[in-house]
């Protein structure tokens, strides 16, 4: 799992109202690296939510995000090239992710959550 | 599958015959009437299908004769649905297919495809983020990835999601149930794609299962992801009417507008139909594409083409001219005689060899 759809899951629990962000508890983790496009990091950079991100990128050990980010940093290469390596360089092999409300742990399993809730959580 | 075991004995000029595990008996004047008397009494007994037998002399005053009746096999292919809810149904060996049958490879490539063309992304190069839901072994996602784009995907079975990492699918992948909802935030996804998915919503496989509960929760966080004006495309095999109307009326009550594309209507085999969802309320952009092959053109399994171009111009055999036959003054020749020969012997018949005479010319008086 990538931190960028680390970054769009939030918890499906019902009446979970402020299931975001997933603490993300990382285990193993590894890195594989991807071209670099800038349309796409230009497109998805509103979407993302900054704090998380950075977040997570520190739970595995990447901290060369700064604490916030605009709209304005994107025309920086530098800066284009850490929010590439954090969103689609980083996959979290093994860890959990934990509910922030709940603290419901969904395990993940060899890069993929499971994500499956119990009949009492639908 | 039934069979069949008797044992045969002689006294003087009479057989009888006793199944071995039964109270099956015949008896008659003959061997020949003995197996035509047995074959009917098991015929009677079970009735399915085919029948295979076999009459082996063990002495001279007694035998044993074996009958099979095979169940004949369904033509039909069984939906997957009715057999076992999705997470067992494709188990590994199941999976397995997706990885090695290259027809189910090339039909999954072809209808996501088209999934992706009726998703109608602006053709500006810039990669998108899209869901697969009920992404299985990750054949769908590829194409996603061949056309640039990141996706993530979706699936209940664990055993497809290990094939899709196998074939290092390059989306993300989770194991969930749609039925639950998608759990993503709102509006950040660009366009979500599903194949041969949805319809098992339709199915309660757990007795807290409510179809109609599962149809709303996935429709309703499906459109909740979904970015403003971006579509969703879920190709389906709905079992009946009632299905296919019962998965539109929950889309439409989650705000989607749009409707239904069925590509290639006339056929049987090749027809799939398309659900795009359009999120947000009715307008020239929401209005449905075509389907292929709606206004009669043939659909073949070798237009490799793909483009719509090419696809129009098919024709119904009926109407197709005669091929011209050849029509050589000379004849066929020697060559070709030979090759022919040729062929005949490597198929095992009984060929003459060649001589000088093979194929010799005539002389023009004959």
């Amino acid at each position: 799992m990538r931190l960028l759809t680390h970054n769009m899951l939030s918890c499906n629990i019902k009446g979970v109202s402020n299931g975001f962000p997933l603490r993300l508890e990382a285990e193993k983790w590894v890195e594989k690296e991807v071209e670099l496009n800038a349309d796409f990091l230009r497109g998805i950079f509103p979407k993302i939510e900054w704090k998380a991100l950075a977040g997570a990128a520190r739970a595995i050990g990447y901290d060369q995000l700064p604490d916030e980010a605009d709209a304005s940093m994107l025309d920086s290469d530098d800066f284009l090239r850490r929010f590439h390596h954090a969103l689609l360089e980083l996959h979290v092999e093994e860890g959990a992710l934990v509910c922030p409300e709940t603290g419901r742990r969904f395990p993940i399993n060899k890069g993929i959550p499971n994500m499956l809730l119990h009949e009492d959580e639908v | 599958m039934g069979v069949f075991t008797f044992v045969c004995r002689s006294s003087g000029a009479d057989w009888s015959a006793k199944q071995l595990t039964g109270d099956l008996e015949a008896s008659a004047s003959s061997t020949y009437e003995l197996q035509r008397k047995l074959v009917q009494a098991a015929l009677a007994a079970d009735s399915s299908g085919g029948v295979t037998s076999s009459f082996s002399m063990v002495s001279p005053c007694s035998a044993v004769f074996q009958k099979e009746t095979e169940a004949r096999k369904n033509r039909v292919m069984p939906r997957p649905e009715i057999q076992a809810p999705p997470e067992i149904f494709y188990n590994e060996a199941e999976a397995r297919k997706y990885t090695t049958s290259s027809r189910i490879i090339e039909i999954q490539a072809k209808i996501s495809e088209r999934a992706l063309e009726l998703l109608a992304l602006p053709n500006d190069g810039v990669p998108r983020l899209l869901l697969d839901i009920g992404c299985g072994s990750g054949l769908s996602g590829e194409t996603l990835s061949e056309n640039g784009h990141h996706w993530i995907g979706y699936d209940i079975s664990q055993s497809m999601l290990d094939v899709a990492r196998e074939r290092e699918a390059e989306g993300d992948l989770l194991l969930a149930d749609m039925g639950q909802g998608l759990g993503l935030r709102p509006g950040v996804i660009d366009g979500a794609i599903s194949i041969s998915a949805v319809q098992w919503l339709c199915y309660a496989d757990k007795s807290f299962h409510e179809p109609r509960m599962r149809l709303k929760a996935f429709f309703g966080s499906l459109y909740r992801c979904l970015a403003r004006g971006a579509r969703a495309v879920l190709q389906l095999y709905a079992e009946n009417m009632y299905q296919s109307e019962m998965i539109m009326t929950y889309a439409m009550r989650a705000g989607f507008a749009g409707g239904v594309v069925v590509d290639w209507p006339h056929s049987s085999k090749a027809r799939k139909a398309y659900l795009v969802l359009t999120c947000g309320p009715p307008s020239m952009q929401t209005s449905l594409p075509k389907g292929k092959g709606e206004d009669g053109e043939m659909c073949s399994d070798d237009d490799e083409s793909g483009d719509d171009e090419s696809q129009t111009v098919g024709i119904y055999d009926r109407n197709r001219p005669r091929k011209k036959l050849k029509v050589n003054k000379k004849g066929k020749g020697k060559e070709w005689v030979l090759k022919k020969k040729e062929q005949m012997r490597r198929r095992g018949h009984d060929v003459p060899p060649d001589t000088k005479y093979t194929a010799r010319k005539r002389k023009a008086r004959f």
